[in-house]
């Protein structure tokens, strides 16, 4: 979860293997199933790319080739990984748009991409997805496009077919309401980076940075009377060619003063374990200057009251 | 007149010639620094690379389509005279000789040269025995009385020479004889036997031997004539014949004509096997290709382009190739007498005296390429010309501009305002024209430049009389190339005022002197040729007078011929190589 | 074939005839009309019928008979009743047939003009046919390879050499190609060499190698230029990193997705470019002498022969509403998208 152009599509393209290949650089480690796939054989990746792994994009549209039928793509993905008949996987790919609940599959599986509804193609993207029976799905901001009356039907179809298929699901957003909706696990991004990571429960309810303070704050919310404003974050997420230094997110905190000489501004904070380290609190992390039970104590005293 | 224009806008240039030697390099004035280039010019009065040895295939190339057609009756283009004389043998002919010589006229088809009876109104010649066509058929006096009134049909054949329909006592209103089937000619064309044929004049007519050198004098079948579809494939009476088609764009191709005898014909030494002529070259490709060799000849004999010439100056190997004959073309500009103030022969004058002769030479292209400074209408290879320059016009080569102001001051004028016009697809007129402009500038007068389209200059612009009083269009610039060398051939379209039609069409813009006209009529019945001659350049002097022609340059062309031609020379009567005396090395 | 289909193809046929029609009309009032406009009288049209030697009256009558003196829609409605039932001439020396499609009678040449320009049309052809296939084989693989190493040396040396072709007129390159490889090497025939491929097909090709090549190279760059940034914006597309996502091989990605993509636009290009290119190859017909469709319109410019202009002109006209057909058609088959608008 992040804003725009905090590095969320960047990292899932990494672990894709989907970067450019000339000019990105790319240390660290990323694994799939305990398979290294930093510094891995191109072809190798690839081979995994639509097997083991998937993604389905932001804009259905655009994300499928115009000139080629929605089965004959889907079928195209089948058969890389499958060494099985046209007709077999015909009838694969027919099943898969049934499961992701285009009616009448048996004709629309010969349809072009223009001749479907947003929905329908991110339904069609889906199937296409998951016709490897992946163990990772990557969903880029899989709703962003879509209207929201269909932006649900496609979210739960992601949560009911992640049970089906049992594949681990990564959801690309900056939506709070989907992350709610879907996720387990919540890694916030800043400026290319994760600021703040933790269980969906430890994040909602008892985040420790600021900026993840922001981001609730600017959640517009039912239960509160529509005149109270929003709480939006002031200024704009960070160029990524001038990453502020210091803290990447130090222009724009509000209880920057309230760290100790100048660490905001001259020392990067790491992403350390925060909370409380038990229950929801396991794995929770945060990279911020103030202390944690300073965070705690400005959460609980002064954010929450303002969110309820 | 022989119309030897190159395929419309594209390149009219140094438009042909009419060689000599004579005057080849003399001429020139002024213009040349110290190391002049010296083109070879060996085929000029003599033979190059002299030979009999027969076969091989001699080459032509044109840029772009063939300009005319290929039938006798109808062939009007100086390159088409040139090189029908070798499928096609007319009466008489141009000697196949270098130097003067080409200029006289010798028996061909006929055993001797017309012989002129009741005071130079009746023609009688006598044809060969033994002469045939290509299909085995003997050539008889009717066919020559066919082909001859054929070509009278200008709707059959509208662009031919009309000389014969207005000289041959005609019935009236003959219209040829495929539409005035029945008419007798008898009165026109008497054939009494096979071998005798006698042309009946309506006045008389010395010069009546260059009408039958005309190509319209080359034998037609009556049977085998096709009339306007007859082009595709003339029967050949000559040495060669046509091998298959003759193809506007793509040219044709002459083998040897197997009933030609040449015991009959002393004129044609025929050496190659074949003769190929390739139209639809690029121009300057075409140079380019007889400087490698892979064609023998430019057929248009109207000199190499621009792009080519300085190398060709430059260059030793090809000044020994190249020759630069002077032509029977005087480029000039008409003063109309029509047009206000150019009515009072004074301001005419001052437009002689202020126009720069080098500046006109330069516009043509300058002493090789575009021709020598001119100081009469006749061009010195003419029968009759005279040497006279009434104007200065050689010693003073840039102009006489203090001339020009006092014939201004007699004019009653401080100068005036009257525009110049020229073909707007010519570029060397255009520089004339600005020439003018620029040189009548310095004494007052103001000449506007003025394009016009060629293709009715004379028909609907400079040519129509009440046009140029109408737009104020005091100067023409223009050209003329005789159709044969001589000076009735040259000047009557010229300097006749009765051939001006109100209605337009005529090449005469200017010159409307009685007494010339006097003189014309005396002279085409002086039967001396000698005493005929002096009449022409008499003539020529009394137009020169009057200032209604301001003569720019005799025209003259460098060409170039490849290293494979043999027996090559320029004909003095064409102005470029004779077609029917080169050959080929094998 | 649905309905769809069937109703595009016939919407587009009729553009395309209104299209030639179009032509011909503008054409007829340029050559017909504009010297009209500008002064010139039915006589003086006349006057280029009849030779030098035609008296005022001959004019008059020739004017006439050639229906000078008619309004200009008459005589336009006359020349297209001709195209479309053939007609009877009067030459004056005689009557002659023209058959439909009868684009008139050049009086220049004596002949009708739809015979003579059907006798150039094949050299055009084969002058289009085998520059378009050298121009499509390397300017498509060169535009490939420089969008797929984009920024590497052959990149930028072969877009500097395609600057370079669409910057060189081919009218100079003709003839230092000519000087270079037929007068100096000797390698390929001198300029005018055409033999018609009915006759001898390796004289014929090797007869027009210069040619095509030179007009080719012009072309050529433009395509490879075209090409790439078309292969630079596909590959940029969405769709391709679905593929790359699916774990295509990259050269599948290229070929199956990008190229499809990127040759759309193209296909095209390329149609109009080569049915234009019929009748204006006019100055590869010059400078290599070919008695091609484009130097009789040139000749037939100059010596002012109008019918034969028109008729040239026309067939153009057809050739490239053929051409555009020929593209609209091929692009519904390509872009399914197009099928159902």
């Amino acid at each position: 979860m992040g804003e725009s152009g905090s590095g969320k599509s960047v990292s899932s393209m990494a672990v894709m293997g989907l970067h450019t290949s000339r000019s990105a650089r790319i240390s660290g480690s990323i694994r799939l199933d305990g398979q290294e796939l930093v510094g891995a054989k191109q072809d190798d990746v690839r081979r995994l790319r639509g097997q083991k792994m998937a993604m389905i994009f932001q804009d259905p549209l655009s994300a499928m080739h115009p000139f080629y039928t929605v089965g004959n793509q889907i079928i195209e993905a089948y058969r890389i990984h499958n060494q099985v008949s046209k007709k077999a996987a015909r009838a694969h790919a027919i099943d898969m748009l049934d499961r992701v609940g285009i009616p009448e599959p048996r004709s629309r599986i010969d349809a072009y991409p223009h001749q479907f509804s947003g929905g329908m193609r991110q339904r069609a993207m889906i199937a296409m997805a998951l016709s490897c029976d992946p163990s990772l799905l990557i969903a880029d901001e899989p709703t962003t496009a879509l209207d929201v009356t269909v932006q649900a039907q496609i979210l739960d179809l992601i949560r009911d077919l992640q049970q089906e298929f049992d594949s681990a699901v990564v959801i690309i957003t900056h939506d709070l309401g989907v992350v709610a909706e879907l996720a387990d696990d919540i890694v916030v991004m800043y400026a290319g980076r994760g600021i703040e990571q933790g269980s969906a429960e430890a994040i909602f309810n008892a985040p420790e940075h600021p900026y993840t303070w922001g981001l609730l704050g600017s959640m517009p919310r039912f239960d509160r009377p529509p005149t109270e404003r929003l709480l939006p974050i002031k200024g704009t997420p960070p160029s990524l060619i001038r990453v502020p230094s210091g803290c990447a997110f130090n222009p724009r905190c509000e209880f920057s003063d309230r760290v100790r000489g100048d660490a905001c501004t001259t020392e990067r904070p790491e992403l350390l374990p925060a909370g409380s380290g038990t229950g929801a609190h396991v794995g929770h992390g945060a990279a911020c200057h103030l202390p944690t039970a300073e965070r705690q104590q400005v959460w609980a005293q002064e954010i929450s009251p303002r969110l309820a | 007149m022989r119309i030897t224009r190159k395929r419309g806008a594209a390149a009219l240039v140094v438009v042909a010639a009419l060689g000599l030697s004579a005057c080849g390099s003399g001429g020139g004035t002024g213009g040349g620094g110290g190391d002049e280039p010296q083109l070879d010019n060996g085929a000029l009065g003599s033979v190059v690379a002299e030979s009999d040895e027969k076969g091989g295939t001699l080459t032509f190339g044109l840029a772009g389509e063939w300009g005319d057609t290929v039938d006798p009756g109808e062939t009007y283009y100086g390159y088409s005279w040139d090189m029908l004389r070798n499928y096609a043998r007319t009466l008489v002919m141009f000697k196949t000789e270098p130097g003067k010589a080409g200029l006289e006229l010798t028996p061909d088809l006929a055993t001797d040269l017309g012989k002129s009876s009741n005071g130079g109104k009746t023609w009688t010649y006598t044809l060969r025995d033994g002469v045939k066509m290509e299909d085995g058929s003997e050539i008889t006096s009717a066919d020559v009385k066919h082909a001859v009134l054929r070509s009278t049909d200008k709707k059959t054949f509208p662009n031919g020479p009309a000389y014969f329909e207005a000289m041959l006592d005609l019935p009236e209103g003959y219209q040829g004889p495929y539409k005035s089937k029945n008419a007798n000619t008898d009165r026109a064309i008497q054939t009494p036997d096979d071998k005798t044929i006698v042309f009946n004049l309506k006045e008389p007519f010395a010069g009546f031997d260059y009408l039958a050198q005309l190509p319209q004098t080359a034998p037609v079948p009556e049977d085998k004539d096709t009339g306007s579809k007859y082009r595709s494939h003339p029967l050949s009476s000559g040495p060669y014949m046509f091998d298959g088609n003759f193809d506007v764009a793509r040219g044709f191709t002459l083998k040897r004509n197997p009933e030609w005898d040449p015991a009959t014909d002393p004129n044609r030494k025929a050496l190659p096997d074949e003769m190929v002529v390739k139209t639809g070259l690029e121009a300057n490709d075409l140079d380019n290709q007889i400087v490698a060799g892979t064609i023998d000849v430019d057929i248009a004999g109207t000199g190499v382009q621009s792009a080519a010439l300085p190398k060709v100056l430059q260059q030793a190997d090809l000044r020994e190739r190249a020759d630069n004959p002077v032509n029977a073309r005087l480029w000039y500009t008409s003063i109309n007498p029509t047009v206000k103030p150019l009515d009072n022969i004074e301001c005419r004058k001052a437009v002689m005296y202020a126009m720069s002769p080098t500046v006109y030479q330069n516009a043509y292209g300058g002493e090789y390429a575009g021709g020598d400074i001119a100081t009469t209408l006749m061009p010195p290879q003419i029968p009759g010309y005279k040497d006279f320059d009434l104007w200065g016009f050689k010693k003073n080569p840039d102009g006489q501009p203090d001339k020009a102001k006092e014939a201004l001051q007699a004019c009653g004028s401080e100068g005036f305002e009257t525009n110049i016009a020229y073909r707007a697809e010519r570029p060397k007129e255009k520089a004339t024209a600005e020439g003018f402009q620029q040189a009548l500038e310095k004494v007052g007068i103001k000449a506007n430049p003025r394009p016009l389209p060629e293709g009715d200059y004379f028909s609907g612009t400079c040519g129509l009389p009440s046009y140029v009083v109408k737009n104020n269009i005091g100067l023409c610039v223009n050209g003329w190339g005789a159709d044969w060398p001589d000076g009735y051939g040259f000047l009557s379209q010229i300097v006749d005022g009765r051939v001006i039609r109100e209605t337009g069409g005529s090449s005469n813009t200017s010159v409307r002197i009685p007494e010339v006209e006097d003189m014309l009529d005396k002279a085409i019945v002086e039967q001396d040729e000698d005493t005929r001659n002096e009449m022409w350049g008499a003539i020529d002097e009394r137009v020169m007078e009057e200032a209604v022609i301001y003569p720019g340059v005799y025209a003259k062309a460098v060409l170039l011929r490849s290293k494979n031609a043999t027996n090559v020379f320029v004909n003095e009567s064409f102005g470029y190589y004779d077609y029917t005396a080169m050959g080929v090395k094998q | 074939m649905p309905t769809s289909v069937i109703s595009y193809i016939i919407r587009r046929l009729l553009a395309a005839v209104g299209l030639v029609v179009v032509i011909s009309m503008i054409t007829f009032a340029i050559f017909y009309l504009l010297p009209r406009l500008a002064g010139a009288s039915p006589e003086t049209l006349a006057t280029r019928y009849v030779g030098r030697a035609a008296t005022a009256d001959t004019v008059r009558v020739t004017a006439e008979r050639l229906g000078f003196y008619d309004p200009l829609y008459v005589q336009y409605w006359d020349w297209l009743k001709g195209v479309v039932l053939g007609t009877t001439i009067d030459t004056g020396a005689g009557t002659v047939q023209c058959p439909a499609p009868c684009l008139g009678y050049s009086f220049r040449n004596q002949e009708p003009v739809t015979p003579q320009v059907l006798d150039r049309l094949p050299v055009s052809f084969s002058l289009a046919i085998g520059a378009a296939v050298l121009w499509l084989i390397v300017g498509l693989s060169v535009g490939i390879l420089s969008a797929l190493r984009r920024g590497s040396f052959f990149d930028r040396a072969a877009m500097t050499f395609a600057l370079a072709g669409v910057s060189m007129p081919i009218f100079w390159t003709g003839l230092v190609a000519l000087a270079i490889f037929s007068y100096q090497l000797g390698i390929t025939p001198p300029g005018g060499s055409y033999t018609p491929f009915t006759e001898n097909p390796v004289q014929w090709a090797y007869g027009l190698l210069l040619p095509w090549i030179t007009l080719a190279l012009l072309f050529s760059a433009q395509y490879a230029r075209l090409t790439r940034a078309g292969m630079l914006e596909t590959m940029g597309e969405d769709y391709i990193r679905t593929a790359r996502a699916k774990g295509l091989r990259e050269r599948t990605v290229v070929t199956k997705h990008g190229l499809r993509a990127a040759l759309t636009p193209i296909v095209t290009i390329f149609g109009l470019d080569f049915g234009l290119l019929i009748g204006s190859a006019v100055l590869t017909e010059t400078a290599f002498g070919l008695p091609g469709l484009g130097q009789m319109a040139v000749d037939a410019t100059g010596s002012n022969d109008l019918p034969q202009v028109l008729g040239v002109v026309l067939l153009i006209a057809v050739f490239v509403a053929v051409a555009n057909l020929v593209v609209d058609l091929l692009y519904a088959v390509i872009d399914p998208r197009v099928r159902t608008r």
